[in-house]
């Protein structure tokens, strides 16, 4: 079988040919399944049905931030500052998170493949630490990508050229900030609980349950009568652990009613973000536990 | 060289179950079939083989490396094809292996390319762009080898590639491995239960029972020799052993039947002459490839 192919020929069978190319190394390996994972947790190149709804959670997202780009246009006053944008979108991220976490991880297990990953130089750590990343980066995008067109718009329209803009700037980047914090913190959390279990509903009702279900603890925690406890109380959940930290390094940009929101943290933001760190860490090494020993 | 080599490897998951038991053994490259029954310790020796699992003691060296210790730098060079699904249902074949060879660390371009070879390899053409949820049993084996293949290892392992395939499937399937062994040149471990299976397209055999080596053997020399014909007669079995050995037919007496070495195209005819000659009714007279079965006959793999 080694006749030429030529021109118009008909393409014969040119038998097995062993590959002699490169082959990377761990760095291309990892950023092969962390771009494969931000992909699938959008839902590229998967079926219209994977890609319903997190391009619906796009929608909104977008689609509120042009409309707050185009009121401050209008009544040139702003209505929810970067910083205060992730804090009004945190239902959505919840859900965003709830249904691309089971995406990248429960399916996986589900699915049975990843003796398919492990049997390659794909490490298991690096495996667990690339789909964090990627559900990290997906979150991330989701809330500053809105950021960034609100801050296109306000920049094109501030009227004092250059100073304007960077004005518009300092405003901006603490939100970009603020919405990285919110997707680190979403997305360990969801991710380690989803890696529990193969099944993807029980893996997104989980994620759910436990960012809503501690919304009450934090609520009755408020309304307690000794004020320390009322100022701890957002320890209890992990959206309102981000928000007090927020609070703790936004407080100009989070409080624009000048009366304080409604979040009271007193002076345990340190803790607040202590607790950022801690549990982003807790998760991480619970993560890589995990897929230390997880054998299907 | 040698392929794989294990010195008395022991693999014990509790203190109650041992999966391998001081098992030692030395294939060369070739396509190697490893039988036993179901949990003989065939997946596990493979889950070691590839760094997967640790060992609780002995060594292990595949294509001369440790998997215990150089076990990115085995699996680089190694495919395994996992006996259980382990396809996504919602992505198609083209992309999911693409994906698999992307994370053996082929380029983005090389990794698309291998793969439509591979499936190409394993007969998937235009399917391979079809979801591999719609796929049949016999597609998703298939697949599940192409993933193997995508990265041009040095040695495959193949952990039951039949498994759940028709008989036509199952001849399908294993005269793909016997072509990967023999023309692609990439080493080939096949798993299973069925010794009559997989003694057809191999040149070892390894048996092991209860996590012990049972018999290991090199096929090799007996295929060109040993191809044998089994005649078996109702009555006048010494006879007809008598005549055909003044004809120069070597024959072993094997039971009711006699073994005579197919020397040449016209033993068959002068078997029948002998047998028609001496008025015997006979009662079978086929082609038996050699005495692998025999070898291997011990009751454990025997009964499967």
């Amino acid at each position: 079988m080694s006749e030429a192919v030529g021109a118009g020929s008909v393409i014969h069978d040119i038998g097995y040919q062993r590959y002699t190319g490169p082959r990377l190394g761990r760095g291309y390996v990892f950023g092969s399944l962390y771009s494969h994972a931000l992909r699938t947790a959008f839902g590229l190149g998967r079926s219209v049905k994977a890609k319903l709804f997190p391009w619906f959670v796009i929608g909104v997202v977008v689609v509120a931030a042009v409309v707050f780009t185009a009121v401050r246009a209008q009544i040139d006053q702003v209505i929810v500052t970067y910083v205060q944008f992730a804090d009004a979108m945190s239902f959505l991220t919840i859900f965003f998170v709830a249904v691309a976490a089971p995406e990248l991880v429960s399916r996986d297990l589900g699915s049975g493949v990843l003796p398919l990953y492990f049997s390659r130089p794909l490490r298991r750590g690096d495996y667990a630490l690339a789909k964090l990343a990627a559900l990290a980066t997906a979150v991330f995008l989701l809330l500053a990508g809105p950021q960034l067109i609100m801050f296109i718009g306000a920049a094109f329209d501030t009227g004092d050229g250059l100073s304007g803009v960077w004005r518009e700037f300092t405003d901006f980047a603490p939100g970009v900030a603020y919405a990285g914090l919110w997707a680190v913190m979403y997305a360990s959390v969801a991710l380690v609980i989803a890696s529990l279990t193969g099944k993807r509903a029980f893996a997104a009702g989980g994620v759910v349950a436990v960012f809503l279900m501690t919304a009450p603890i934090v609520a009755t925690l408020s309304v307690l009568p000794s004020t320390t406890a009322n100022q701890l109380a957002g320890l209890a959940s992990p959206a309102t652990i981000v928000q007090g930290t927020g609070v703790w390094l936004f407080r100009d940009q989070l409080m624009t009613e000048g009366d304080g929101g409604d979040m009271d943290i007193g002076g345990f933001g340190w803790l607040f973000g202590l607790t950022v760190v801690l549990l982003v860490a807790a998760c991480v090494a619970l993560l890589l536990a995990r897929y230390r020993r997880v054998a299907k | 060289m040698t392929l794989i080599e294990t010195q008395s490897l022991t693999k014990r998951y509790t203190d109650r179950v041992t999966a391998l038991d001081d098992l030692t053994v030395s294939v060369r490259p070739g396509i190697v079939g490893l039988v036993g029954a179901n949990g003989a310790g065939k997946s596990t020796l493979i889950k070691i083989l590839l760094g997967l699992l640790p060992p609780t003691s002995g060594q292990v060296r595949v294509l001369g490396l440790d998997p215990t210790v150089d076990s990115a730098a085995v699996r680089a060079r190694v495919g395994y094809m996992p006996e259980h699904d382990c396809l996504p249902p919602d992505l198609s074949a083209a992309e999911f292996v693409t994906h698999l060879g992307r994370l053996s660390g082929l380029p983005r371009t090389a990794a698309r390319e291998r793969a439509s070879e591979a499936l190409r390899h394993v007969g998937l053409y235009e399917e391979r762009y079809r979801q591999v949820g719609g796929y049949s049993t016999g597609m998703k084996q298939r697949v599940k080898l192409a993933q193997a293949l995508v990265h041009d290892p040095d040695l495959l392992l193949l952990d039951e590639p039949t498994n759940g395939l028709d008989p036509a499937g199952r001849d399908a399937m294993l005269a793909l491995i016997a072509r990967i062994g023999a023309e692609f040149g990439i080493s080939v471990v096949v798993c299973s239960h069925l010794l009559g299976e997989v003694e057809r397209i191999c040149d070892a055999l390894v048996a092991i029972d209860g996590g012990k080596l049972l018999r290991s053997a090199d096929l090799t020399e007996m295929t060109t020799v040993t191809d044998v014909l089994a005649v078996e007669v109702s009555e006048g079995t010494d006879a007809l052993a008598a005549r055909l050995r003044e004809q120069g037919l070597g024959v072993t007496v094997d039971g009711r039947q006699l073994l005579v070495v197919l020397a040449a195209a016209d033993t068959y005819d002068r078997i029948l002459t002998a047998v028609a000659d001496l008025d015997l009714p006979l009662h079978r007279l086929d082609q038996r490839r050699h005495r692998v079965a025999e070898l291997f006959s011990t009751r454990e793999v025997a009964h499967v």
